[in-house]
């Protein structure tokens, strides 16, 4: 049950039998990530606190399946990364994923650039396997410039933690319980339209799928020609800032 | 309302606009209403200056707050498989029926509404109902259910009801050193501080004492870490959240033992050096708040709490009591911290763990009631004493929250290495197919396992004992319990948001009779997924009963099979019953296949 927190120093682990080297502070998951190596992930993003909800990133050490984001790199560690196993289990979280929301793909702004839908395609996912939801959820158009369209929601809270943490507006924050969890917009109307979020604010480019779009710009790449149709997510890169130590897991002083 | 004087501000003066504060401001600020008006939630947002979106976001997360109005008297059916078994359904249709009001939803007139909730801790004594989150009644039958709809109706107030309708008893069966004559006040203590901090510890060390709440980690050791984790304050936690279905032990030593909890909790304060001690208490024992204070107050006036305890300058200690909302999950101790905190109970990212990051980033160590309880009586008896008790990895006794079909359902104490058909025979069981021993988190039994015994390293248990006959369908058991789950995700973690409401789901298919031998490989591979990748534990866990039940009772789930191949779950003419509505239609010719 107890492990150490203290920041190890530097040095390298294996990753599917390849040697990745490390900072002090880094997580398994950053480290890979800068030496180029994909490792699936939803709920992350390099410059953000990890989050472990998505759990696409989880990986095999010592027996036991652990999300990677939120997993301290140390020397000599044997991480087990892209086994078969754990790329089903991945597919079926993605799976998972898309019966809980309402992904039409075909008809949304998204594709192409949806990482959701990319990484689908990497995890060759074929078809949604489980039943879909379909839950109802009204959209949010009451912006003058910002679309909140729920329905594809994944509760990845990078929204959140981006209005929270980088834009100091605190504009999202996360509601209700059990499969009713659901995205929350900070004002007493409860509309985008009482907050002050804006075009430029980080909070409008981290969302993985299509929740937060701006509005009078739909289609302007034409699909087919957008991110994901150019190169796979796997051969997207990534730049990982170098990481400061007590990183993974620690609040903010 | 809008006075400076309104109950309201009073309530939040009261806090001292403490943000840490909000689960227990909003408790106490639905008393005031049965509900939460999004305009209290705004006042309350802006006096601890938090953000409305977090505030609505804790409102929503625990289940006994209410963003919508309920009925002035909100009663809920316990919904534990133990209840079931003793008829709450039909108990709650008759009260339904008799009221004309829909389960879930409120009587027009606003006068009442009926709902179910997850177990109350009145399984030996159920069927059981909560009033208004704060009043239990148990022993419910078909006379009691008309008397209450009488009293309901008649708008008679909640205190005029027969009193005896809200006796709980204590049913202790089997008494061992725990449950006997409890400890004299302040002996453990006195005990303790001759002993000295580090003596004391030293005892707990040698005693090999193990959490009581489930997972067993030694006692002596965590309180070790969380003495050893550099902070300038220390907190002792118990956890009176008890949870798991089945589970109701933890209720009878507050009712009766809350001394030797408190005094347990003193002498962990005193081995890692803490001041200051909170209770997590279940909101479904909300009623034994003002017993535990006034206990408390006893306490604090015999200098058992305070400064100076038992005139020892610089020994000081005092103990708060939290009460809880409806939330499963915060008996997790990450979760249960976040809940103290005032927050949504998310369980946390670990490490660092509560040892050394706990109760506002203070190292906290939390215990469960009872092994409070076991650690006043290691201070008093000696290490050695409680070491010999049990077995090599599980010394001492365990209390069992026998519950189900058996003659004498309440607690059983045993030393831990007790074979499981002992105590089925002890509580008078007969005919029995199974037990679910440690709750829907734990393992399911079957005849032929009975020799087991109760150990960590056999069968282990955080104390739920419910017991199945010949005559019940474990199907509907696991069944009961998917449902469980899925209503007490936390709705952090793909796996578990997702999974749990897909398990439900399926089970509900068999159970409709359209089920195929792919919806048993599902569950399967459901279950692989949950145990390898959720957050906590409780995802985890969460597939225990179906996998155990699948495994050992096949055919339940195989007579549901409509086809040993596969049956979508899309139901065709199920969806044509809307057009079948608008066309007025209801001849054979509307539908696929004959309505069955």
């Amino acid at each position: 049950m107890i492990a150490s927190t203290e920041v190890s120093s530097g040095g390298s682990f294996l990753l599917d039998g390849v040697e990745v080297p490390f900072e002090p502070g880094d997580t398994v998951l950053a480290a890979a990530t800068r030496a180029g190596h994909y490792l699936p992930h939803l709920c992350w993003l390099p410059d953000f606190k990890p989050h472990g909800s998505c759990r696409l990133c989880s990986v095999r050490v010592y027996g036991r399946t652990i999300a990677s984001c939120t997993l301290a790199a140390e020397a000599g560690l044997q991480v087990e990364g892209r086994s078969d196993a754990l790329q089903a289990q991945r597919k079926t979280l993605l799976q998972m994923l898309f019966v809980e929301g309402n992904h039409f793909c075909p008809s949304c702004e998204k594709s192409g650039n949806c990482l959701l839908q990319a990484t689908a395609y990497e995890m060759g996912m074929e078809g949604p396997h489980f039943e879909e939801f379909y839950p109802d959820r009204p959209v949010d158009a009451s912006h003058p410039d910002i679309l909140l369209e729920f329905n594809r929601c994944i509760l990845c809270e990078l929204c959140v933690r981006a209005s929270r943490d980088v834009d100091g507006k605190n504009v999202f924050a996360i509601g209700g319980r059990s499969v009713k969890t659901h995205l929350l917009v900070n004002s007493e109307s409860g509309k985008l339209a009482d907050t002050a979020m804006a075009l430029g604010d980080r909070a409008m480019d981290v969302c993985p799928v299509g929740v937060i779009l701006p509005k009078r710009r739909g289609f302007a790449v034409p699909i087919g020609e957008r991110r994901f149709d150019a190169k796979p997510v796997s051969a997207r890169t990534e730049l990982v800032p170098h990481a400061h130590p007590a990183q993974p897991g620690e609040d903010t002083p | 309302m809008n006075s400076p004087t309104a109950p309201i501000d009073q309530l939040i003066a009261r806090h001292g606009q403490d943000p840490h504060a909000l689960v227990q401001l909003l408790r106490e600020a639905q008393a005031l209403e049965g509900w939460l008006p999004r305009a209290t939630l705004v006042r309350i947002a802006r006096a601890l200056q938090l953000d409305l979106a977090d505030v609505e976001g804790v409102a929503g997360f625990y289940r006994f707050f209410h963003t919508q109005p309920v009925g002035r008297t909100h009663i809920l059916f316990s919904d534990n498989i133990t209840d079931r078994m003793l008829g709450s359904e039909a108990l709650m249709a008759d009260l339904c029926a008799r009221l004309g009001v829909e389960p879930g939803r409120m009587r027009d007139d606003g006068l009442v509404s009926v709902d179910t909730c997850s177990c109350t801790g009145l399984c030996d004594q159920g069927p059981a109902l909560l009033v208004n989150h704060h009043q239990v009644v148990t022993g419910l039958d078909v006379a009691r259910v008309a008397e209450l709809a009488q009293l309901v109706q008649r708008q008679v107030p909640m205190a005029q009801w027969p009193a005896h309708w809200f006796t709980v008893e204590d049913n202790i069966r089997r008494a061992d050193v725990l449950l006997g004559l409890p400890l004299a006040r302040g002996a453990a203590i006195q005990a303790a501080l001759q002993r000295g901090a580090q003596a004391t510890l030293d005892e707990i060390v040698a005693s090999r004492l193990r959490g009581r709440g489930g997972a067993g980690f030694a006692t002596g050791r965590k309180w070790t870490l969380c003495r050893d984790a550099p902070g300038a304050q220390r907190y002792v936690v118990c956890n009176a959240d008890e949870g798991e279905p089945g589970t109701f032990k933890d209720r009878v030593l507050l009712t009766r033992h809350a001394d030797d909890v408190f005094e347990g909790m003193t002498i962990a304060a005193l081995a890692i050096g803490a001041r200051h001690g909170l209770v997590y208490l279940r909101g479904e024992y909300r009623y034994l708040l003002e017993p535990l204070q006034a206990e408390l107050e006893r306490r604090r006036r015999d200098h058992l709490l305070g400064p100076a305890i038992l005139g020892h300058d610089g020994f000081e200690f005092d103990i708060d009591i939290h009460v809880g909302a409806g939330a499963y999950v915060c008996g997790e101790e990450s979760a249960l911290i976040e809940s103290l905190e005032g927050k949504r109970g998310t369980p946390r990212i670990r490490p660092p763990f509560p040892v050394e990051h706990g109760y506002l980033g203070h190292p906290t160590t939390v215990n469960n009631v009872e092994t409070f309880c076991a650690a006043a009586r290691v201070v008093l008896g000696g290490g050695e004493w409680w070491s010999r008790i049990g077995t090599p990895q599980s010394s001492g006794t365990k209390i069992h929250s026998v519950s189900g079909d058996c003659e004498r359902p309440g607690l059983y104490e045993y030393p831990f290495g007790t074979r499981i058909g002992r105590i089925l025979e002890d509580c008078g069981a007969r005919d029995t197919q199974a037990v679910q021993v440690g709750g829907p988190s734990g393992v399911c039994v079957s005849a032929f396992e009975f020799g087991r015994r109760i150990a960590f390293e056999d069968v282990p248990t955080a104390g739920a004992f419910m017991v199945f006959d010949r005559s019940r369908d474990m199907f509907e058991v696991a069944r009961n319990f998917a449902h469980f789950f899925a209503h007490e995700s936390c709705g952090f973690c793909t796996p578990c948001r997702v999974g749990t409401e897909l398990v439900a789901r399926r089970m509900d298919k068999l159970a409709q009779g359209r089920g195929s031998r792919h919806d048993i490989d599902v569950l399967f591979e459901l279950d692989t997924l949950l145990h390898a990748t959720t957050h906590c534990g409780l995802g985890a866990s969460a597939c225990n009963p179906l996998r155990d039940t699948v495994a050992k009772f096949r055919p339940a789930y195989e007579r549901r099979l409509q086809s040993l191949y596969f049956e979508p779950a899309f139901d065709l003419d199920a969806e044509l019953s809307i057009a079948r509505r608008m066309t007025g239609r209801e001849d054979a010719g509307a539908y696929l296949e004959p309505p069955r």
